[in-house]
């Protein structure tokens, strides 16, 4: 057996031979759009801003994560029973994990969380919960072992999806750890 | 108000997840298969306890099976001071691949065991087992005090044993059991060409002496267990000095498994894996990438620390500062200790004081040969 195929083999193996023989391109990223939307991945990456109806989605910044510009230096403080809380964008979250950021998703070249990612890293991350699929482990509150439940299919189609989606530059700020 | 029932669904999976980072449980959720639902056959379920993975000839008083055979890799995996015991089981007249040093290639049936123990008494035993298809069992044993080892729950188990301080040795989900055994060219990590050459390394860190009946690579080749095997020296690192060889080899066991130029994260252009094969004599073996500054943001890494490593200056090298930490963050390795191991920590330390800015270039990882 090839030695990436091996590697790969747990993690993301039948997918690569699956994606090669799938529907044409559009199909795949109109699935893809349909799963991030019933997914609510929108719900924690895509900012929130304050509209007529009280807060809405930013389109325009759309799965673009936390924005940089929202700074935020330490985590929140809270008194049982709260474990947990999120800023106004709903984008920074804040536990005992520390301040976590929602990622930018987009296919920004320098900012895109994704830029470098190749597919089957892409499902690696999702069915181990760990950055490149080997490193740290993803910070709550991303439930990605929810999205590591998907068929390999499915996950393509995220990865499509997420590919061709407007660019959108922000850099999301590294993760704060927990209060000392 | 979808958006109010989305928001109170997000901070429950925060509390949820909260607890498994908490406990040090990272993900372990028991709800993260690996497979996609509808494209891969079910696994191959692992046995229930120790015992019937044919450990034992005498399960009750913990005798090990005549076929079952010892070995020790001259660079061990550290795991929080464990003490560790290692058998493999071969099945007859089926010899390993032995082609490529750094890549053995297996045969089916092959069955591999390590058993974790703390101030005397055993907490895990970790069994692998390379199945007919080819694909490799993961499965994890936790001892009771009764004696008996069964399977343990595929999310892993956060508290086996506790080291104080709020720290404890945790037995490893599935999912993390392949996040390390499976980036590396081969999923056996200890069991190779380098690991088992009689050219042993006197100085290794946490080096363990060979237990009486231990195989090694002249044993394998005795006994015909070895195909495809090059003639050739003993295998050993290229290094400077015997300081050099022993973090290099350190390295190679802790975190090459990850850290390689063939696995999913090559691209990170960071090899700390050592060949088998014979090497020109360098500084650094076959170690690449060594003092490249460091790719993208690491949560809690001080700006100090720019490069992996920076010669001379251990406070600033970015390898020496996220071994010495265990913010989940941060720590390397990511998984499979609690603890930060001051004896390595110790040797790397001074290893990275004595280089010399000039002596260490970058260097380019060499192309993947598969």
């Amino acid at each position: 057996m090839h030695r990436t195929a091996l590697a790969l083999a747990a993690l993301a193996l039948p997918f690569a031979a699956q994606a090669q023989s799938d529907a044409p391109q559009d199909d795949l990223v109109a699935r893809g759009e349909y799963l991030v939307t019933i997914g609510g991945c929108n719900d924690c990456h895509t900012p929130l801003k304050m509209g007529d109806n009280g807060p809405e989605p930013d389109m325009e910044r759309m799965l673009s994560g936390h924005p940089a510009e929202i700074v935020i230096e330490g985590p929140a403080t809270l008194q049982a029973p709260w474990a947990s809380a999120g800023n106004v964008t709903n984008t920074a979250w804040s536990g005992p994990w520390g301040v976590s950021f929602t990622a930018n998703l987009t296919p920004d070249p320098e900012t895109g969380v994704l830029r470098d990612m190749p597919l089957e890293l892409f499902v690696a991350t999702m069915r181990t919960g760990r950055h490149q699929g080997q490193g740290r482990a993803i910070l709550p509150p991303m439930p990605w072992f929810n999205y590591g439940a998907a068929t390999d299919e499915d996950l393509a189609a995220i990865y499509a999806y997420l590919q061709q989606i407007p660019p959108v530059t922000n850099a999301v700020p590294a993760p704060l750890p927990p209060a000392q | 108000m979808p958006r109010l029932s989305i928001c109170l669904a997000g901070a429950a999976v925060a509390a949820a997840s909260a607890l498994a980072v908490g406990s040090g449980l990272s993900g372990a959720s028991g709800a993260a298969p690996l497979r996609g639902a509808a494209t891969v056959p079910a696994p191959v379920p692992a046995p229930p306890t120790l015992a019937e993975t044919g450990l034992y000839a005498d399960p009750a008083r913990r005798i090990v099976a005549p076929g079952n055979r010892p070995f020790a890799p001259q660079y061990p995996l550290w795991t929080d001071g464990a003490t560790k015991r290692r058998w493999i089981r071969l099945p007859e007249g089926a010899p390993i691949d032995a082609s490529d040093p750094d890549a053995w290639d297996f045969p089916a049936g092959t069955r591999f065991w390590k058993e974790f123990s703390f101030a005397g008494q055993p907490v895990e035993t970790r069994y692998i087992e390379r199945l007919a298809d080819g694909s490799w069992l993961f499965a994890a044993y936790r001892w009771a005090p009764d004696g008996s080892a069964t399977l343990a729950p595929a999310g892993g188990v956060a508290r086996v044993y506790d080291h104080g301080g709020g720290r404890a040795h945790a037995i490893p989900s599935v999912t993390d059991c392949k996040v390390c055994h499976m980036g590396a060219p081969v999923p056996v990590l200890g069991f190779s060409a380098l690991q088992l050459s009689l050219d042993r390394d006197p100085a290794a860190l946490h080096g363990e002496v060979p237990p009486e009946g231990a195989l090694d690579l002249a044993a394998l080749q005795a006994e015909g267990r070895l195909t495809g095997a090059r003639p050739g020296p003993a295998p050993r690192i290229a290094a400077g000095d015997g300081k050099a060889r022993a973090v290099l080899g350190y390295l190679h066991a802790n975190c090459g498994h990850c850290h390689n130029a063939t696995g999913p994260l090559a691209a990170l252009g960071l090899s700390l894996r050592q060949t088998g094969a014979a090497a020109e004599a360098g500084g650094q073996g076959t170690a690449r990438g060594l003092t490249a500054p460091i790719r993208g943001r690491v949560p809690g890494l001080p700006a100090t620390a720019a490069a992996r490593i920076k010669a001379g200056h251990p406070e600033n090298s970015a390898l020496l500062v996220r071994m010495a930490s265990r913010v989940p963050a941060l720590q390397m390795p990511p998984l499979g200790t609690g603890l930060a191991d001051e004896e390595a920590i110790a040797a790397i330390r001074d290893w990275i004081a004595a280089m010399e800015e000039d002596a260490v270039q970058p260097q380019r990882i060499p192309e993947p040969e598969h």
